[in-house]
C-alpha cells in the first residue's frame, strides 16, 4: 500500500493527520470562546459532549488521529535520522531562510504532547473518562464538582492559579512554532503549492498559528483573571 | 582589494567507507585572496605531496560551477558560505584572515564516504535509471516544432532541469532526503508535452527508487533550496508530490 | 607508402550519405545482441552513441572517469547547438551550413563529412525536444534562435546559458533508461590505459579501476573512444580537471593515426591568468561579443598606466582607446571567427597595450551597451555572467570594463577517423572531440555539440553495422588472451615505473612547466625556430619527468596524484607531436597560426598548393620521431577562398 510504504504516502498521513487536528483546535477554541462569555453555556457544551456514543466515537477518532500523527512522527523521524548517516557534520549552520521550527518540529511535537498530557488529567481524565467510568461527580481541592460543569474546572484549574497559567502559555507557544510550519507544510505536501503561492501559504501559515494560539493564550489569561464567564 | 590570509584548515580524513574518520588541521600561510577555494586545496595538496605525505582526495572537475562533481561542506555549508554557488565557485575572499575553516564530506546515508572527502553519489544515478527520461528512441521523432510548447511552462523546465546533481540537496538535509532532486527531474519532465506521456509512471518509479536507496523523508524545511547552488526551488517538491499523490490515485 | 582511404562514398555531395546508409550492410536484431561495444567517455558523443547503440540490440560496455556520466565535459558547453533547420527563415539551408562551416575551418576539412553534418543536424533538434530537452523558445510555443559566433543567420538553438549541459543530460536521461534496461553497462570512475588488438583489431581496453587502482580488463566486438580533446597540454586551459588525451594517445600508440595534432582553438574571451596558482581558466559565453566593445589604449603610456595599476579602464578617454577589430574587420568587427579575435588580441598585448597587471589582457567593455539598452536589458541577457566574472575578480563589470584574454578550449585534431568515423585500426571508432573531425582548422561557435551528438546518435550507430555485420560469427572474447594479459602486464609495468621514480617534483609542477612551453613554443603565433626549440625542451622535459616525478600512496589504491601522472606522462607526448605536425604545417590557417606566413597586414596566409592534406601521424616507436602520411583533401564542390572578415 503506498500510503504506508512510500516516503510521500507516509508525508501525506503526517500532514491530513495535522490538518485534521488543526480542525479540532478550531473547534476546542469556539468551546473556549464561549466560556469567556457564559460559564453556562460552557456546561452546556461539556454536558452535550458527555458520554454519548457521538461524544465518544468523536473523541476516539481524535485519539486516533493524535495517535497516528505521532506514531508517524516517530516513524519518520527514525528513518530521516538513519537516512542521514552515522557520522554527524561537527559544524551546523541553519542556512539563511531556513526557519528554526522547521528543523525542530518532532521536538516541538513532543512538548506539545507532554502538555496534552498534563491537559488530560485536568480536564478529560476529570470529566469525560470519570463520567465514563460510571462517576457524575468529581473531588477536586476537597469540593465536588460534576463532571459536567467545565466552568468550575476551569476556575479551579485557571483563576489565580498562576503556575498554571505559565504552563499552558507555554504550551501555546511551542503549538505556535509546530503550526506555524505545520500548517504550509502539510498544505505542500499534498501538493497545492507552487512558485506563487509558497509565499502565501507561508504567511497564512502564521495567521494560521498565530489566531489559534494568540487566542487559546488570551483565553487563558482571562480564566487566569476572571475565570469562566458568569 | 584582495589581500594575503593566513587560514587554520580542519580537514576531514578518512580512508575509506568502513573506516574510521577524524579531523586533521593544516596552516596555509598568506594566501591571496583571489585565489578559489579548491585551488587553495590544490596548493595544500602539493604541499603535502612535497612533504611525502597523501595529498587530500576532494572531488572537482569542471570548476566552473556546471558538472556537479566538487561537494565539500564547508563551515556548515554545502559548497560553502556563498549563495547560488558551487564550491569551485568559492574564492578565498569569503573568508578573513585567522579564521579556522571547517572542511567536511557530504554526510548522508545515500552518500558513503569513499575516502577524505570524496563521496559515493552513485545513488542519485540510479533514481534518474529508474525514470528520469522520456522513453523515446533514437530516430523517428516528430519535428522539433510540431508541438508548441507555452514559453511559461519551457521557461519553468528549464529552471528545474538547471540541477546540477552534485548533492547538495540531500546534504544540506537533515532528513538526508533527496526530494529536490527527483522533484528537479519530475517537474522538467512533467511540464513539457514529451514528457507529459509517462508522467505517471515516472514519479511512481523514481520516488519508489530513491525510498529504495534509503533516503529520507522531505520535512519541508527548505534547507536544500536555500543551499542548492542552482537555486531550485522546493515548488517542484509540490509539483512532484501532486504528481505522485494523483499518480497513486489514479491506480 | 600507405595509401589513406577515406572511404568517402560516390555520388554528389548531398547523396553521399544517403547513398551510403542505402547501401550499407545491416545486422539483424537477433544478431545484434550477440554483439557488446565498447564505449568510452559519456560526453555528448559517448552518451548518445552508447544510448542508441543499445537502444538499437547491441550490448554497450560504457566507461567514464568521473562518479557519474552525467558530469562529462560536454556539459560546460555554453552557447548553443546549430542546425539548419531554417525555422526563421532567414534563407538558412543545409548547403548553407556545410558551406560556412568548411570556410570557418578554413578549408581544412572533409566535404562529405561536413555535409552529412550539415545534413543529420536538424534529426539532433528534433531528437533533443523530444527527450524534454528545453531548449528557449517564442510566446508562440516556436523555438527560439540566435545569431552566434559571426554566422549570417541565426540557426543556433539554445537553453539559457546552459545549453551544453540541456544536451548532455538529454543524451545522460537516454543512456540512464538503458542502463535501467540492462543493455549498458555502466562503469564509473575507470579510466581506460589501453586498447587491446587481437589479429590487428581493437578488440578490448584495459581500464584502471580509480577506487580500488585495480587493472581491469574488458571484451568487446568493436571500441568507440570518445573521451574529447586534448587541450589540457597547454596545463591552463577551459577544460575540465580531468579531461585527458590518454585514451586517444594510447589508441595512437597501437597504430591509429592522429590527424592534425597541431590544430587547437584559442577562445578569446576568457578570464585573463592572474598568478601562478591557478588551476584552469574560465570562459565567458562568446555571446558577450555581441554587445561588447573590445579595446585596448592607443597610447603605450596609457598602457603602462593600466598595468602598473594607476589608471583605470574607465580613465581612458574615448578618443584615446583603439577598438582594434573594429578597426581592422570594420565587416564583423567584434564578431570576426574565435581565431581572428584571439590572434588579434595577442597581437596588441605583445605590442606592449596588455590592460592588466601582467600585460596579457585587453578590455570587452558594455558601457556602450548599457548606455544604448539600459543596464536592465543588459543584467537580463548578460546578468549571470556577469556576476560569475564577478565573483572571480572581485571587478563589477556593469562599472568598470571587463578584462579577457584568449586561453585554449577546443582541439579540431584528433584520432584520424574515415567516413565512417573508424580509425585506422579495424574496430576502434573515434567520434566527437575524440575524433579530427569535421572542423578542419577552426571550430565554429556552437558546432561542437552539433558534431558531437551527431556523431553518437545519426553517424556512429549506421557506420558501426557496416563493420559489424562481419562480426556476427565472432564469439566473446576471453579477457584471458594472451593479447589481453600483455596490455595489462605493460600498463603494470609502467606505473610501476613511474611509482618507483621517487623524484622530487609534483605532477603539477612538471605539468605547469609543460603548459608554459606549449604556450611559449607551440601556441597561438608559431615559427619554425621555436617549434624546434619547443621539441627540444620538451624532450628534455619527458626525461626530467620520468626521472623526478614524485608519487605519493601505491599503485594498487585511491590515487589521484599517479591518475594525474599518467595523463601528463601521455601530454608530453601529446605535446611533441602537436609540435611536429605545427612544424610540417608551413602555412598558417584557422587555428594554426605560423608567424613566417602571413599577409603584409598580419593575416592567415594558407598555401593550398602544398597543404591540401590532412596530416595523418602515425607511431614508430618510443622516442622516434613520428611518420606524416597525407590525406589529400581533394575540394571537388566549393572552391577554397581567402576568408575575409574585413568586407
Amino acid at each position: 500500500m503506498w500510503l504506508l510504504n512510500s516516503s510521500i504516502g507516509k508525508k501525506l498521513i503526517m500532514s491530513v493527520s495535522g490538518l485534521f487536528l488543526i480542525l479540532f483546535l478550531l473547534f476546542h477554541l469556539c468551546m473556549n470562546i464561549a466560556a469567556v462569555f457564559s460559564g453556562e453555556a460552557y456546561n452546556m457544551i461539556c454536558g452535550l459532549l458527555g458520554s454519548n456514543w457521538y461524544a465518544l466515537a468523536g473523541t476516539l477518532v481524535l485519539a486516533a488521529g493524535v495517535v497516528v500523527h505521532f506514531v508517524y512522527a516517530i516513524i519518520l523521524t527514525q528513518q530521516n535520522r538513519k537516512a542521514r548517516g552515522n557520522d554527524r557534520y561537527a559544524i551546523n549552520a541553519r542556512p539563511k531562510g531556513v526557519e528554526w521550527a522547521s528543523q525542530n518540529m518532532f521536538v516541538l511535537g513532543l512538548i506539545v504532547i507532554l502538555f496534552m498530557v498534563l491537559h488530560f488529567t485536568q480536564f478529560w481524565y476529570n470529566m469525560m473518562f470519570a463520567e465514563l467510568a460510571g462517576h457524575h461527580e468529581v473531588e477536586l481541592g476537597g469540593a465536588m464538582i460534576a463532571t459536567t460543569h467545565g466552568a468550575e474546572f476551569i476556575n479551579y484549574f485557571f483563576k489565580g492559579n498562576i503556575v498554571n497559567t505559565v504552563l499552558y502559555l507555554i504550551w501555546f507557544a511551542a503549538l505556535w512554532f509546530h503550526l506555524t510550519h505545520g500548517f504550509w507544510s502539510a498544505i505542500h505536501t499534498i501538493g497545492w503549492n507552487n512558485t506563487v503561492w509558497l509565499g502565501r501559504w507561508e504567511c497564512i501559515s502564521k495567521w494560521v498559528a498565530t489566531i489559534i494560539c494568540g487566542l487559546f493564550a488570551v483565553i487563558t489569561v482571562i480564566f487566569f483573571l476572571n475565570g469562566a464567564g458568569a | 582589494m584582495d589581500k594575503d590570509i593566513s587560514v587554520t584548515l580542519k580537514v576531514w580524513r578518512q580512508r575509506g567507507p568502513k573506516e574510521k574518520g577524524q579531523f586533521e588541521t593544516y596552516k596555509i600561510e598568506k594566501i591571496n585572496q583571489s585565489v578559489s577555494f579548491l585551488e587553495m586545496l590544490d596548493i595544500l595538496n602539493e604541499q603535502l605531496v612535497n612533504e611525502g605525505k597523501e595529498p587530500i582526495v576532494f572531488d572537482h572537475d569542471c570548476r566552473e560551477g556546471i558538472c556537479g562533481m566538487c561537494s565539500l561542506y564547508v563551515n556548515g555549508h554545502p559548497h560553502g558560505p556563498a549563495t547560488g554557488a558551487t564550491t569551485c565557485q568559492l574564492y578565498m575572499r569569503r573568508f578573513h584572515d585567522g579564521e579556522t575553516i571547517t572542511i567536511e564530506p557530504w554526510r548522508s546515508a545515500g552518500f558513503p564516504v569513499i575516502r577524505d572527502l570524496m563521496v559515493d553519489r552513485y545513488a542519485y544515478d540510479k533514481i534518474i535509471q529508474a525514470g528520469g527520461f522520456t522513453s523515446v528512441n533514437t530516430g523517428g521523432v516528430p519535428d522539433a516544432n510540431a508541438i508548441p510548447i507555452p514559453k511559461k511552462d519551457a521557461d519553468l523546465a528549464m529552471d528545474a532541469a538547471a540541477c546540477i546533481g552534485c548533492g547538495a540537496c540531500a546534504a544540506a538535509c537533515k532528513n538526508g532526503s533527496a526530494m529536490l532532486f527527483v522533484s528537479a527531474k519530475v517537474s522538467q519532465l512533467a511540464l513539457l508535452p514529451q514528457g507529459k506521456v509517462e508522467a505517471a509512471r515516472r514519479a511512481k518509479a523514481m520516488v519508489a527508487k530513491m525510498d529504495e536507496l534509503g533516503f529520507g523523508n522531505c520535512t519541508n524545511t527548505r534547507a536544500c533550496e536555500m543551499e542548492c547552488p542552482k537555486n531550485i526551488s522546493v515548488s517542484n517538491i509540490a509539483r512532484l508530490n501532486r504528481e505522485f499523490i494523483s499518480a497513486k490515485l489514479k491506480d | 607508402m600507405t595509401q589513406i582511404d577515406s572511404k568517402i562514398p560516390q555520388g554528389p555531395l548531398a547523396e553521399k550519405w544517403t547513398n551510403y546508409k542505402n547501401h550499407q550492410k545491416l545486422v539483424n536484431p537477433a544478431n545484434k545482441r550477440r554483439l557488446d561495444v565498447i564505449v568510452v567517455g559519456t560526453g555528448l558523443a559517448g552518451a548518445s552513441a552508447a544510448a542508441s547503440l543499445a537502444e538499437m540490440g547491441f550490448n554497450v560496455l560504457n566507461f567514464c572517469i568521473q562518479d557519474s556520466p552525467r558530469r562529462a565535459h560536454s556539459i560546460a558547453a555554453q552557447g548553443g547547438i546549430n542546425a539548419a533547420k531554417n525555422y526563421q527563415n532567414d534563407g538558412d539551408s543545409v548547403y548553407r551550413l556545410f558551406y560556412d562551416t568548411i570556410k570557418g575551418g578554413d578549408y581544412r576539412a572533409r566535404e562529405a563529412n561536413v555535409y552529412r553534418l550539415a545534413e543529420v543536424s536538424n534529426n539532433i533538434i528534433d531528437q533533443c525536444v523530444a527527450q524534454g530537452v528545453p531548449f528557449a523558445r517564442e510566446y508562440g510555443g516556436l523555438l527560439d534562435n540566435r545569431s552566434f559566433g559571426g554566422a549570417q543567420v541565426s540557426r543556433t538553438f539554445y537553453a539559457r546559458g546552459q545549453t551544453g549541459q540541456q544536451l548532455l543530460l538529454g543524451a545522460y536521461s537516454a543512456l540512464s533508461r538503458q542502463i535501467g534496461l540492462g543493455k549498458v553497462k555502466m562503469y564509473t570512475r575507470h579510466e581506460m590505459l589501453d586498447v587491446v588488438k587481437i589479429d590487428g583489431r581493437a578488440r578490448g581496453i584495459i581500464a584502471r579501476n580509480l577506487i580500488t587502482g585495480q587493472i581491469e580488463r574488458f571484451a568487446a566486438h568493436a571500441v568507440v573512444v570518445a573521451t574529447g580533446g586534448y587541450v589540457n597540454t597547454f596545463f591552463l586551459s577551459t577544460n575540465a580537471m580531468a579531461s585527458n588525451g590518454s585514451a586517444a594517445w594510447q589508441c595512437y600508440k597501437k597504430g591509429a593515426y592522429f590527424a592534425n595534432p597541431c590544430m587547437v582553438q584559442i577562445h578569446p574571451t576568457c578570464v585573463p591568468v592572474k598568478g601562478d596558482f591557478q588551476s584552469k581558466l574560465t570562459l565567458m559565453s562568446e555571446s558577450l561579443r555581441n554587445d561588447g566593445r573590445i579595446w585596448v589604449p592607443k597610447k603605450l603610456e596609457d598602457a603602462k598606466a593600466l598595468q602598473a595599476g594607476t589608471k583605470k579602464g574607465k580613465d581612458i578617454p574615448e578618443a584615446d582607446r583603439d577598438y582594434y577589430l573594429e578597426r581592422r574587420y570594420p565587416a564583423f568587427g567584434n564578431l570576426v571567427p574565435r581565431d581572428v579575435a584571439s590572434r588579434a588580441a595577442k597581437e596588441r598585448c605583445d605590442a606592449g597595450f596588455g590592460v592588466n597587471s601582467t600585460g596579457l589582457a585587453v578590455f570587452l567593455d558594455f558601457s556602450d551597451a548599457i548606455n544604448r539598452l539600459g543596464k536592465e536589458v543588459v543584467k537580463q541577457k548578460y546578468g549571470n555572467l556577469f556576476d560569475m566574472y564577478e565573483e572571480i575578480t572581485n571587478d563589477d563589470p556593469y562599472e568598470t570594463p571587463m578584462m579577457i584574454y584568449p586561453a585554449l578550449h577546443y582541439s579540431m585534431g584528433g584520432l584520424w577517423v574515415d567516413y565512417e568515423l573508424m580509425t585506422s585500426i579495424p574496430g576502434l571508432f573515434a567520434i566527437g572531440e575524440a575524433n579530427f573531425s569535421d572542423h578542419g582548422a577552426n571550430r565554429l561557435g556552437a558546432s561542437a555539440l552539433m558534431q558531437g551528438l551527431a556523431d553518437g546518435y545519426f553517424v556512429l550507430p549506421y557506420t558501426i553495422q557496416n563493420y559489424l555485420s562481419d562480426q556476427i560469427q565472432v564469439p566473446r572474447f576471453s579477457t584471458d588472451l594472451p593479447e589481453f594479459v600483455e596490455a595489462e602486464k605493460a600498463i603494470k609495468a609502467r606505473i610501476e615505473k613511474l611509482m618507483n621514480i621517487k623524484g622530487k617534483e609534483t605532477v603539477d609542477t612538471i605539468h605547469r612547466k609543460l603548459g608554459h612551453i606549449m604556450w611559449e613554443h607551440v601556441g597561438m603565433a608559431r615559427d619554425a625556430e621555436g617549434l624546434k626549440e619547443g621539441i627540444q625542451m620538451l624532450k628534455d622535459l619527458k626525461k626530467e619527468f620520468w626521472s623526478n616525478v614524485k608519487i605519493p600512496g601505491t599503485a594498487g589504491d585511491l590515487n589521484t596524484e599517479l591518475e594525474k601522472a599518467l595523463r601528463v606522462a601521455d601530454f608530453i607526448e601529446i605535446g611533441t607531436l602537436m609540435a611536429h605536425d605545427a612544424l610540417d604545417r608551413a602555412e598558417s590557417c584557422g587555428g594554426h597560426f605560423r608567424t613566417e606566413h602571413q599577409t603584409e597586414e598580419g593575416e592567415a596566409l594558407r598555401h593550398d598548393d602544398k597543404f591540401m592534406y590532412v596530416s595523418c601521424w602515425e607511431y614508430q616507436g618510443e622516442d622516434k620521431d613520428p611518420v606524416m602520411l597525407k590525406e589529400d583533401l581533394n575540394y571537388q564542390f566549393v572552391v577554397p577562398q581567402t576568408r575575409n572578415y574585413k568586407k
